[in-house]
């Protein structure tokens, strides 16, 4: 039993750093490759093949799809506040290769971020209930 | 603009992963990995229509997002779309029946603080 969780928590973590890392790189590529403006629906389409925002996009369906096999298992009120760490991240990216100016404010919501995340992250298991078989 | 756009990631983006839940809790746990036993189960969700639903909300919710990008900077867009968490908590726990226990429920309040201080 207790074999099964550690089992289960190796696994969740790992899962989980995929589903960060591919959401933070996907959103950090998506804006380096953004133009001002997109001018008609058209535009909405011809973006998606700028190589940066084609790099993006392909990140964000890696994200869908770990985020997916992440949630067979784990609740989602327990995969939100884990993969919070993400807008730390994302405002990091932001910060040193965009040279966004992040004021005081946003980093303490950063800090607030971090301990919800360590209050969720720590103090609960993965799930609450077994999923039933087959289904 | 700004609040148009935000207003239609936040609603597409909260009925697309609180379906996308669902139909995964409904598929069971992945614990095959290889190829063969990952294109079973993506065939197998192409035909769920809770993962279906959630398909298309995303792709409704990233076009959306792609618009917003061009007007706003990437340290404001990212946290103020995390609205989401308010009523995915919500809703995982009266939709889902999800057990959501007072740290899961303290650990979202925070975490909804932070990004409400974030995106001012």
């Amino acid at each position: 039993m207790s074999s099964e969780s550690a089992r289960l928590r190796v696994k969740t973590w790992i899962c989980a750093a995929v589903v960060v890392l591919a959401n933070v790189f996907g959103n950090f590529f998506l804006k380096k490759g953004m133009p001002a403006d997109l001018p008609t629906p058209w535009s909405y389409i011809t973006i998606l093949f700028q190589p940066w925002v084609a790099l993006g996009v392909v990140l964000l369906i890696l994200w869908l799809m770990s985020r997916m096999t992440l949630l067979s298992w784990a609740d989602l009120s327990y995969v939100l506040p884990v993969t919070a760490v993400g807008y730390v991240l994302v405002a990091l990216a932001a910060h040193l290769f965009l040279a966004e100016q992040i004021p005081f404010k946003r980093w303490a919501g950063i800090v607030l971020i971090v301990a919800g995340v360590a209050l969720v992250s720590l103090g609960t298991p993965p799930r609450t209930h077994k999923p039933e078989a087959g289904a | 603009m700004k609040w148009i756009y935000i207003a239609i990631i936040v609603a597409a983006t909260t009925v697309g992963e609180v379906m996308q839940a669902a139909g995964m809790r409904r598929h069971g746990e992945i614990r095959d990995f290889r190829p063969g036993a990952l294109r079973r189960a993506l065939a197998v969700l192409s035909r769920n229509a809770f993962v279906i639903g959630s398909v298309v909300a995303m792709a409704v919710s990233f076009f959306a997002y792609l618009g917003l990008l061009t007007i706003a900077e990437l340290s404001f867009a990212v946290p103020v779309t995390a609205v989401t968490y308010v009523l995915e908590t919500i809703l995982a726990k009266y939709y889902l029946k999800e057990h959501v226990n007072w740290l899961r429920w303290a650990g979202a309040s925070l975490v909804i603080c932070g990004v409400a201080l974030v995106s001012l």
